[in-house]
C-alpha cells in the first residue's frame, strides 16, 4: 500500500467521496498501472472535467488539471499537441464524457490522439445528486427520471471503437485486477485509448433504485459483467441484460501528435529558410 | 534584418503580430470574418515548429489553447460572435486559473448568426462581462491594420505579464481591410515571457502579493507537479471553500488589472488639448470619426478624437482630463451604445454624452459623425442636441 501513497498528494487527503463510492477504487487502479509501467511522474499529466469522478486528479501527484464540465479531452488535446512527449491521461465521469463532453470524445477518438481516457461510469450524475445520464440503463430511476428513465443508453466502448479509438476495454470496480491490466495496456497504446470502469454510486444511484449498500451495489455490477472471452461461447439469450468486460478492441493506427510532428518535419525541410514567411521570426523561434 | 513594408490585411497583421510575439500554438474553428487567421496559422506555425489544431468547436478551441499555454507555449485562438459566445465559460476558467491566452474576436453583426459578413462593435460588453462571475479583463481594440500587428503582439505581452486572457477586439472591416504596413525589425522586438519559478522546491503556484501580485508560472512537464482547478483555490492550488480564501483570490485577480491601468491602458487622439466637442470612438468607427473631426476643425469647431486602444480597462484618467474642457462627448459605435455607458460613467457628470449608435451592418460615414459634431456645436456644445441613437445625417 505505502508504495502507492507516493502517487498521492497526501496533504490533500481525505478525499471528498462518500463512503462506499467506487471512484477511489478506479483511481487506485490507475496509480497501480502507472507504477507497474514505472512512468516518470514528471512526464505524466492527468486532466479531468467536472463531477465527483473528476475530483480524483486533485489528489494525484502529477501535473494535474481539473477543467470545465465535459471539456477535459479538449484541454488535454492542447497539452498533448504542445508536448507530445508527455503521457496524458484523462479521468472523466459518464456524464462528463458522454453528455456534455460527447463531441470532444468522438473527435479525440477520430484523431487517435495519444490520450488514455478512463471513464468512471456510475451510470448517474453523482455530483449533482442523481439525475439520469446518457449511461443510465433504460427503466432505472433518477431524480430527473422519477417514473423511470425512458432514454436508451450508450454502449460507450462501441461508441469509442466506432469513432476511431485504437484501444478499448471495460472493467468494473469489482474486477480490479482486470481494471489494472486494461489501464496498463491502454497506457502503452500509442493512440487514443478508452477504459470504461463501471463503478458504484451508492449515495444516489444505489439509494434511488433501492439497490442496497455499496457492497450490494458492487455485487449487482458484478452480476451484470461477463468476460468477453466467456461471452464468445455463451448463447445470446444468456447475455441479455449483461455487459462485456475485458479487452474489447486493440487496433493500432498512427497517432495524431506523431503524425503532426512528421508534418512539421516535412514542412521545415521544404522551407529551410523560414524567412519569407508571414513573419521572419528566426530571431525568436524555439 | 531591416524594417519591411507590406500590403497586409487586418487578419493577416493580427497573425503576424502573434507570430512576432512567439505564438507556437493555435486552435480554432472556422468562422467568418476571422477565418484567415486560422488559415494563416495552419500555414505558418509548422514552419517554426509550432502547432495548429482545427478543433470540433470553439469551446474545444479555447480549452486546447489553455492546455497548450500550461505547457509554456504562447497560444491563441480567433473567432467571431457565435464562437465568442461559446468560449465564455472557459474564458472565465483562464481568468481564474491565471493562464495566459489571446483571443481575437473579429466582430460581426449579431445576436445569433446575424449578418455574418457585416461589421459590428456590439461585443464590447460581452468581452467585458461575458463569462459568469466577477472578474476583470483586458480588451484591446486596433484602429487600423498596423495596430492589428502591434496590439496582437501587445496582447501576448500583457497576457504573459499579468497571467490573464487578453481579447483583441477587431471587426469585419478592420479584419478584411488592406493597408500598407511597416513591420518593425524583428531584432527590435522583445516579447515578454511569463515569469517562471526557479525550482520545484516549495513551489506555491498561486502565491502572490494580495495587492494585485502575479504568481510565478511553472510549465507542465517540468517537474513541478502542480494542480490547476477552476474551483477557488488557495496559494498551493488546493481547492478551497473558505470565504477568506475566496475573497482574497477574487480581489487579487481584480487588482492585478485594476491596479495597473496606467501600464495597461493606451489611447491615441487628435485635438484633445483644447476640444470642446470630443468624439470617443474605437476600431473602424474611429476612422470615420477622425475625418469628421478634422473637417469640423477646418470649419472652426474645436472638435477632438479620443480613441481608446485599450477599451477594458478604459483609459479613464485620460478621458476625464479631456472632459474638463469638452462639454460634449459624442460616441459613435456600431451598436446601440455600449461603450457610451462607460464614457457616461467616467465623464457623464461633467459632459453631455451623446450616443450615436448604428446597427444596420454599415460603417459610419464621416458625414454622419460630422453632422453630429456640428449639431452639437450649433447647440453651443452644451445641451439640447437631438442626436439619439441611430440618428446621424441621413
Ligand atoms: C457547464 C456545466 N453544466 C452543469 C454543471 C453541473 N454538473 C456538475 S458535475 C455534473 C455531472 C457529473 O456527472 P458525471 O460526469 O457522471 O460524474 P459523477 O459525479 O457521477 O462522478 C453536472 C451536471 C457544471 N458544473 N457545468
Ligand atoms: S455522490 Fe456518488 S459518485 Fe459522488 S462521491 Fe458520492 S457515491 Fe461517489
Amino acid at each position: 500500500m505505502s508504495e502507492f501513497l507516493s502517487y498521492f498528494r497526501q496533504d490533500r487527503l481525505p478525499h471528498i467521496w462518500c463512503p462506499g463510492c467506487g471512484h477511489g477504487t478506479v483511481t487506485g487502479a490507475l496509480v497501480r498501472a502507472i507504477d507497474r509501467l514505472g512512468l516518470d511522474k514528471n512526464k505524466v499529466c492527468v486532466v479531468s472535467g467536472i463531477g465527483c469522478s473528476s475530483r480524483a486528479v486533485g489528489y494525484l501527484d502529477f501535473d494535474t488539471l481539473h477543467t470545465a464540465h465535459g471539456r477535459a479531452l479538449a484541454f488535454a488535446t492542447g497539452i498533448k499537441m504542445a508536448r507530445p512527449d508527455l503521457k496524458v491521461i484523462v479521468m472523466t465521469g459518464d456524464g462528463d464524457c458522454t453528455a456534455i463532453g460527447g463531441n470532444h470524445f468522438i473527435h479525440a477518438a477520430r484523431r487517435n490522439i495519444g490520450i488514455t481516457t478512463i471513464v468512471m461510469n456510475n451510470e448517474t450524475y453523482g455530483m449533482t445528486s442523481g439525475q439520469f445520464s446518457p449511461m443510465t440503463p433504460k427503466g432505472m430511476l433518477g431524480t430527473t427520471a422519477p417514473y423511470g428513465n425512458v432514454e436508451r443508453s450508450f454502449d460507450l466502448c462501441e461508441l469509442a471503437k466506432a469513432a476511431g479509438a485504437t484501444y478499448v476495454g471495460r472493467s468494473t470496480s469489482y474486477h480490479v485486477p482486470l481494471l489494472i491490466d486494461l489501464i496498463e495496456k491502454a497506457l502503452q497504446n500509442d493512440g487514443f485509448s478508452v477504459v470504461e470502469a463501471v463503478t458504484q454510486c451508492p449515495t444516489y444511484l444505489g439509494r434511488k433504485n433501492k439497490l442496497g449498500d455499496a457492497v450490494q451495489l458492487l455485487n449487482w455490477i458484478k452480476d451484470q459483467a461477463v468476460n468477453v472471452k466467456a461471452a464468445a461461447v455463451m448463447p445470446k439469450e444468456k447475455l441479455e441484460g449483461k455487459f462485456l468486460i475485458g479487452e474489447l478492441h486493440n487496433g493500432p493506427a498512427p497517432e495524431y501528435s506523431a503524425e503532426y510532428g512528421e508534418l512539421i518535419a516535412r514542412v521545415q525541410r521544404s522551407f529551410e529558410n523560414v524567412k519569407g514567411g508571414l513573419w521572419e521570426c528566426a530571431s525568436n523561434s524555439d | 534584418m531591416p524594417k519591411t513594408v507590406k500590403l497586409m490585411q487586418g487578419n493577416e497583421a493580427c497573425t503576424a503580430g502573434a507570430l512576432a510575439a512567439g505564438l507556437r500554438f493555435y486552435a480554432g474553428y472556422p468562422i467568418t470574418p476571422s477565418t484567415e487567421i486560422a488559415e494563416l496559422c495552419a500555414e505558418e506555425l509548422p514552419k517554426m515548429g509550432g502547432c495548429f489544431v482545427q478543433m470540433e468547436d470553439e469551446i474545444g478551441s479555447i480549452a486546447a489553447i489553455i492546455g497548450a499555454s500550461l505547457t509554456g507555449k504562447k497560444a491563441m485562438t480567433a473567432t467571431s460572435g457565435p464562437g465568442f459566445s461559446l468560449m465564455q465559460e472557459c474564458l472565465g476558467y483562464a481568468s481564474l486559473c491565471e493562464v495566459p491566452i489571446v483571443i481575437v474576436n473579429v466582430q460581426r453583426m449579431g445576436p445569433s448568426t446575424g449578418m455574418p459578413t457585416s461589421p459590428a462593435q456590439a461585443d464590447v460588453m460581452q468581452a467585458r462581462w461575458g463569462t459568469h462571475g466577477d472578474h476583470s479583463i483586458i480588451v484591446l481594440a486596433p484602429g487600423n491594420v498596423r495596430e492589428c500587428f502591434e496590439l496582437t503582439l501587445r496582447a501576448f505581452d500583457l497576457a504573459e505579464k499579468y497571467r490573464v486572457p487578453v481579447i483583441v477586439l477587431t471587426d469585419e472591416v478592420i479584419g478584411h481591410m488592406r493597408e500598407k504596413v511597416e513591420l518593425p525589425d524583428p531584432r527590435d522586438i522583445r516579447p515578454f515571457n511569463r515569469a517562471a519559478p526557479r525550482s520545484p522546491a516549495g513551489y506555491k503556484p498561486y502565491a502572490a502579493d494580495p495587492d494585485g501580485g502575479v504568481p510565478l508560472m511553472a510549465p507542465f512537464g517540468a517537474g513541478y507537479r502542480w494542480h490547476v482547478t477552476g474551483l477557488f483555490h488557495d496559494e498551493t492550488g488546493a481547492p478551497s471553500g473558505k470565504s477568506d480564501v475566496a475573497d482574497k483570490l477574487i480581489r487579487r485577480l481584480d487588482a492585478k488589472i485594476e491596479n495597473n491601468v496606467d501600464d495597461i491602458c493606451e489611447f491615441s487622439g487628435e485635438g484633445l488639448e483644447d476640444c470642446e466637442i470630443a468624439v470617443v470612438a474605437f476600431g473602424s468607427s474611429a476612422m470615420s470619426a477622425l475625418s469628421a473631426v478634422r473637417r469640423a476643425r477646418k470649419e472652426g469647431v474645436k472638435a477632438g478624437l479620443f480613441r481608446p486602444k485599450t477599451i477594458w480597462p478604459f483609459p479613464a484618467k485620460a478621458l476625464r482630463e479631456v472632459a474638463l474642457h469638452a462639454k460634449t462627448i459624442v460616441v459613435p459605435e456600431m451598436n446601440l451604445g455600449q461603450l457610451a455607458l462607460e464614457v457616461e460613467r467616467i465623464a457623464g457628470c461633467s459632459s453631455k454624452v451623446v450616443k450615436l449608435g448604428k446597427v444596420n451592418g454599415e460603417l459610419f460615414r464621416p458625414e454622419e459623425v460630422y453632422a453630429a459634431i456640428m449639431g452639437e456645436a450649433d447647440n453651443g456644445g452644451t445641451g439640447q442636441g437631438s442626436a439619439k441613437a441611430g440618428e446621424g445625417a441621413k
